[in-house]
């Protein structure tokens, strides 16, 4: 089952760090395009890692688990061809559906300010969830989580000043920070939900219960939207749905952008 | 000035510790509202290549430079007086790194 735990976790590692590169040549100013381009590498090197690691723990299946645990048409004919998968199989050649990550990172960048919320949300998630999974009994997860909280501890700093500068700025910036808090709002609930990957891995010992960081995240989130003068929106309904494969119209146009040369040109490398 | 040009965030001068010991080394300048904004945007702009350990950022404005026209008179009288450089000392040999 740590093999479906790493994958959720490498998918939200992808799909966010595929997110941020989009700004990429296009951001605000010079300084900023190569502080969200720098954190999506960030993302995208974490997302190797796992994806490695998900590739070793599948390549050792039993024949019969291998044929059933995707259903992504391209992925099964590598596997069924008897050949090793690596970490680029599994990106580029599994469907929407194969995907287990959180709905949140896969949502539009928006103008800067949607961008900074889904960050600043994701982040703060981040930082508690790689503070705790540093503590895994696998200790490849927690190597992986030692490095990555570096990384997320920054990450978490650029997000929440942004939150804070642009809510305490100008009227107009901080209407428009706010429509972002409160558009990504109802994503943020899925992060504390419990997949059956994340019950198994937090019951023996290789991952972490997200059910146990919801209140410190609230806290947190609650402490910078404070010093923002922003609202904490109120809605408690929530999006759920990615960690079991069903996600926003979002991803399938991620991937379509992101599988096209893998996809058309088999094994292509440059 | 104009309109335009007071909207823009103040220019910033960068000056990068390569590692502790040596001292902080001008590596270029770069736009921020802030300090802090600052030294965030020279860790991403100047450190991404693991080019230092410590940052240091200066408003532009706040840098007063000599005026190169005025070098003649400000640098070459130093340059015939080649007695000021420690070089006319027999050093012993077990003196190394000198």
């Amino acid at each position: 089952m740590t093999l479906a735990y790493t994958l959720q976790l490498a998918d939200d590692a992808l799909i966010i760090g595929h997110r941020l590169s989009e700004w990429c040549g296009h951001g605000p100013i010079l300084e900023q395009d190569i502080a969200l381009t720098n954190t999506s590498l960030d993302h995208l090197g974490r997302a190797r890692s796992l994806y490695q690691y998900a590739a070793e723990q599948f390549n050792q299946l039993p024949a019969d688990k291998k044929e059933s645990f995707f259903t992504s048409v391209a992925l099964m004919q590598v596997v069924k061809a008897g050949n090793a998968i690596d970490e680029d199989d599994i990106a580029y050649l599994r469907d929407g559906w194969d995907f287990r990550n959180l709905q949140l990172v896969e949502q539009p960048n928006g103008d800067w300010a949607h961008t900074v919320a889904r960050s600043f949300f994701y982040d703060c998630f981040n930082f508690l969830y790689f503070s705790e999974l540093t503590k895994s009994s696998d200790s490849k997860l927690a190597a992986i989580a030692e490095k990555s909280l570096k990384e997320v501890t920054y990450h978490l700093r650029w997000s929440s000043e942004w939150v804070v500068r642009l809510g305490d700025g100008t009227d107009e910036s901080n209407a428009r920070m706010q429509e972002g808090i409160n558009d990504m709002w109802m994503f943020t609930g899925e992060m504390f939900m419990a997949s059956e990957a994340d019950k198994h891995a937090a019951a023996d010992g290789t991952g972490v219960d997200v059910t146990q960081l919801k209140s410190l995240w609230e806290q947190k989130v609650g402490e910078i939207l404070d010093e923002a003068t922003l609202t904490k929106p109120t809605g408690t309904w929530m999006q759920q749905g990615g960690r079991e494969g069903r996600h926003t119209e979002h991803l399938g146009y991620i991937l379509a952008e992101m599988q096209f040369m893998q996809r058309t040109y088999p094994g292509m490398e440059w | 000035m104009d309109n335009s040009n007071k909207r823009e965030w103040p220019l910033w001068e960068v000056f990068i510790r390569s590692k502790a010991g040596l001292d902080h080394k001008h590596a270029g300048s770069l736009h921020a509202a802030d300090a802090q904004m600052a030294i965030e945007n020279a860790r991403d702009v100047y450190t991404r290549r693991m080019e230092g350990v410590s940052i240091w950022v200066v408003e532009s404005k706040n840098i007063h430079a000599s005026d190169p026209g005025e070098s003649a008179s400000m640098y070459e009288p130093a340059m015939d007086k080649i007695y000021r450089h420690p070089t006319f000392y027999d050093l012993p040999d077990e003196v190394k790194y000198m």
